[in-house]
């Protein structure tokens, strides 16, 4: 018998590592104390978006949505709200800057603001129940195209909507698929990318941990469309609970018929494989991605010819562009076309990240700007710091500083930028982030990834690496900006993968948009925003400190002196600038005093 | 299992159809059972069961089932709430589970408000 209330829990990795499957086991024993198990069911869902302030769960049929759970807080939350229909206030959402708790999930400006094509099912259905799929017109695409539709009538569905590959480059997903059926031969394959290595990045984890159905239904219905009958899903093996849910999703596919021989009785056969990929971020291109599913060392090589698994027709796509497949089916290509801008269309998930007070998953559609997103969906900045830039696109992508938040979110208008839609990292960044830092940052990160076979990637990226480092340290070199543009544009040219060849790109942009600030490292010897240690010390404002000697007792190294109630000093040759005592001071009477500053002070 | 045909996706859908609308928070109409401290001693909790027994055996989807708190006349306990899209909600007082059952089957099947169980129409929705 249907229960009265579904209490929808995210079991998504994110709140399972905060301890969502206790809560879920706290409310399962309440719910039994009060004999409630036929009144309510605990429902494990994927991830709803907002995340970071999980555990969370929503009780349905009110949609109260309810943040930051603690196992004790589940006694009083089962018997007030599910035994006697009081809402909690105090475990509600509170905005940015508010007192009153929102009490309903479709109210919160996070949740309202989104429009969800690719995550429609996320939090409203178990993903391991292939019943609640279909429930939600799950496989009625799938059932559509087998039936009623030739394969280049779907093709010519897709291209019409105006689809374009979600994974990066933003190909158009029709066109793909039209040369692919076009190809005459005996095999042809279909396969997901779900290598997923954007650090920072967690969409296409999200997709499957929530909604593993509806990626399955999108390449049915693409290897229909070219005319495959096998396909892979390339997962990271560090993505455990995706690659579970992908398992059971593909066998309950299978026991219903809908994947395997021929499907609904169209004659129609599709099965499909899991692989685990063993998380290299190269791997997620597809030539190399290919070459490690035919057990060959993951290199990029250079196309044509095309991408082909064992030398066959091949049509790779991202998780996020399969599962906005089955939707556009079911609802038309001129709905979809109608989402979004001119030549980017529908919406793109991003997992916004970095200085934002909501970061999570969001789905938003195409052209909005990046202003409504930051501060609308995500609720602005914390502790009331300025926005500096937004970064798009993880290592491949780049900067875009606040002057050009009001860019909508359009493959080109970002790429015009210097940045990239990419596969959707979005990476706020405040006033307190340093630029050469941050670009240092991504470039580590290529240093690691590449895969070596291009010198250019390999040893060009290495070397903007250390001049970054020496910019950092305070022991940059005029000229050192022209050679960081120069070997950027130099490792781009010549590298044959899109690793290389958008490798630099952080550093690039940062450099255009914020060129002051890396002349200042290297002429000044001056970080602006106080992150690169070398080049500042901390000193107590004599005016304003108290001697509260709250400093003094959290200076784990005896760096700081002083009488209680009278002002304290650091001592420089102890300070280890670990910014302790910047962080603790409630006068702001510690502060960062600029090498050059104290410098001047000292020769006067 | 049996192999799935393409009429079959809206068999297996009506199985777990009613749960699905209950997630999205829609439906025809909403019933709505008071259970605070006083409704639950007053016995609201076999009220509860006997609507959902008549939900179940009549097979009703698109109904609403779902619990607030007390609504502010304990002496009248239990109390449900029918709400019907573009109608005034109705409160109904002094339910037992057989009262109950014959304001889902009048009410909110019929259509027809039970006048000698209410106590009023027209209060204020709840959320
Ligand atoms: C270094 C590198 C890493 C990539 N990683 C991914 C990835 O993790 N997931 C993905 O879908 N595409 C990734 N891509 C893009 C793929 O090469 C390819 O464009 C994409 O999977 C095609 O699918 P789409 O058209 O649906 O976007 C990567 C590309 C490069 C150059």
């Amino acid at each position: 018998m249907p229960h009265r209330a579904n209490v929808m829990i995210c079991t998504c990795t994110n709140c399972i590592s905060n301890g969502s499957l206790q809560i879920k086991e706290a409310l399962e024993k309440e719910i039994s104390k009060h004999k409630l198990e036929d009144d309510i069911q605990v429902v494990p869902t994927g991830a709803s978006g907002l995340c970071v302030k999980g555990p969370i769960l929503v009780v349905q049929p009110d949609g109260i949505f309810y943040q930051k759970l603690k196992t004790k807080d589940i006694p009083h939350l089962v018997e007030e709200h599910l035994l006697k229909g009081r809402p909690v206030e105090s475990l509600m959402y509170v905005s940015p800057g508010e007192k009153t708790p929102i009490p309903e999930l479709r109210e919160i400006p996070f949740f309202k603001d989104q429009r969800l094509i690719a995550l429609r099912n996320r939090g409203m259905i178990d993903p391991d129940k292939i019943e609640e799929y279909i429930a939600r017109d799950g496989y009625k695409a799938l059932a559509k195209v087998l039936t009623s539709m030739a394969p280049e009538a779907v093709i010519e569905e897709i291209k019409t909507s105006g689809l374009r590959g979600r994974g990066g480059a933003g190909f158009s997903t029709g066109r793909k698929w039209e040369s692919r059926r076009k190809m005459q031969d005996d095999m042809k394959y279909i396969i997901c990318n779900a290598d997923e290595g954007d650090p920072g990045a967690f969409m296409d984890r999200s997709i499957i941990e929530a909604d593993p159905h509806s990626v399955l239904e999108g390449m049915a219905i693409g290897a229909y469309a070219i005319g495959a009958s096998y396909g892979y899903v390339y997962v990271r093996i560090e993505y455990p609970l995706a690659i579970e849910r992908m398992e059971l999703a593909v066998e309950q596919a299978r026991e219903y018929g809908l994947l395997g021989k021929n499907i609904f009785d169209t004659g129609f056969d599709f099965d499909v494989e899991i692989f685990k990929g063993a998380g290299a971020f190269v791997c997620g291109e597809t030539t190399a991605l290919v070459a490690s599913i035919e057990s060959k060392p993951p290199e990029p090589r250079q196309r044509p010819p095309r991408t082909a698994l064992w030398g066959k027709p091949t049509v790779i796509n991202n998780v996020e562009t399969w599962a906005n497949v089955p939707a556009i089916i079911n609802w038309g290509a001129k709905w979809f076309a109608e989402i979004g801008t001119e030549k980017s269309k529908g919406t793109k998930v991003f997992s916004l990240a970095g200085n934002v007070n909501n970061a999570g998953l969001v789905e938003v559609p195409m052209g909005i700007t990046l202003k409504e997103i930051v501060y609308d969906i995500g609720g602005g900045i914390p502790h009331g710091k300025k926005l500096k830039a937004v970064q798009t696109g993880g290592p491949s992508g780049g900067f875009i500083p606040e002057r050009l938040l009001d860019l909508p979110v359009d493959y080109e208008r970002l790429q015009e930028a210097g940045a990239i839609m990419g596969s959707g990292g979005m990476v706020v960044v405040d006033e307190d982030t340093c630029m050469v830092d941050v670009a240092k940052y991504f470039i580590e990160f290529g240093v690691d990834e590449s895969c070596g076979k291009c010198t250019a990637c390999r040893e060009g990226s290495d070397v903007m690496l250390q001049i970054l480092t020496r910019i950092c340290a305070g022991e940059g070199q005029e000229g050192d900006i022209e050679l960081l543009e120069e070997l950027g544009q130099a490792v781009i040219d010549a590298s044959l993968c899109g690793l290389g060849q958008s490798l630099p790109n952080p550093v690039l942009s940062a450099i255009r948009h914020f060129r002051d600030e890396y002349e200042a490292h290297i002429r000044d010897k001056h970080c602006p925003a106080g992150v690169c240690k070398p080049l500042f010390q901390f000193k107590i404002d004599e005016e304003k400190c108290t001697g509260c000697g709250l400093c003094r007792k959290h200076c784990g190294h005896g760096a700081i002196q002083g009488e209680s109630k009278s002002p304290h000093t650091i001592i420089a040759d102890k300070c280890t600038k670990c910014g302790a005592c910047y962080d603790v001071c409630t006068f702001n009477a510690v502060t960062k005093v600029a090498n050059s500053v104290m410098e001047a002070a000292v020769s006067h | 299992m049996p192999k799935l045909k393409p009429g079959d996706l809206d068999k297996v859908a009506g199985k777990v159809k009613r749960t699905m609308l209950m997630r999205e928070g829609s439906g025809r109409s909403k019933v709505i059972v008071h259970m605070g401290t006083c409704g639950i001693a007053a016995g609201a909790r076999p009220v509860m069961k006997a609507l959902m027994d008549e939900m179940e055996s009549r097979d009703v989807k698109d109904v609403l089932l779902t619990i607030s708190s007390c609504a502010g006349l304990c002496s009248r306990e239990p109390m449900v709430t029918v709400e019907m899209e573009g109608k005034p909600a109705v409160k109904y007082v002094d339910m037992t589970p057989e009262k109950a059952k014959e304001v889902f089957v009048k009410h909110v099947l019929g259509g027809e408000m039970i006048k000698e169980y209410a106590l009023a129409a027209g209060s204020e929705r709840t959320f």
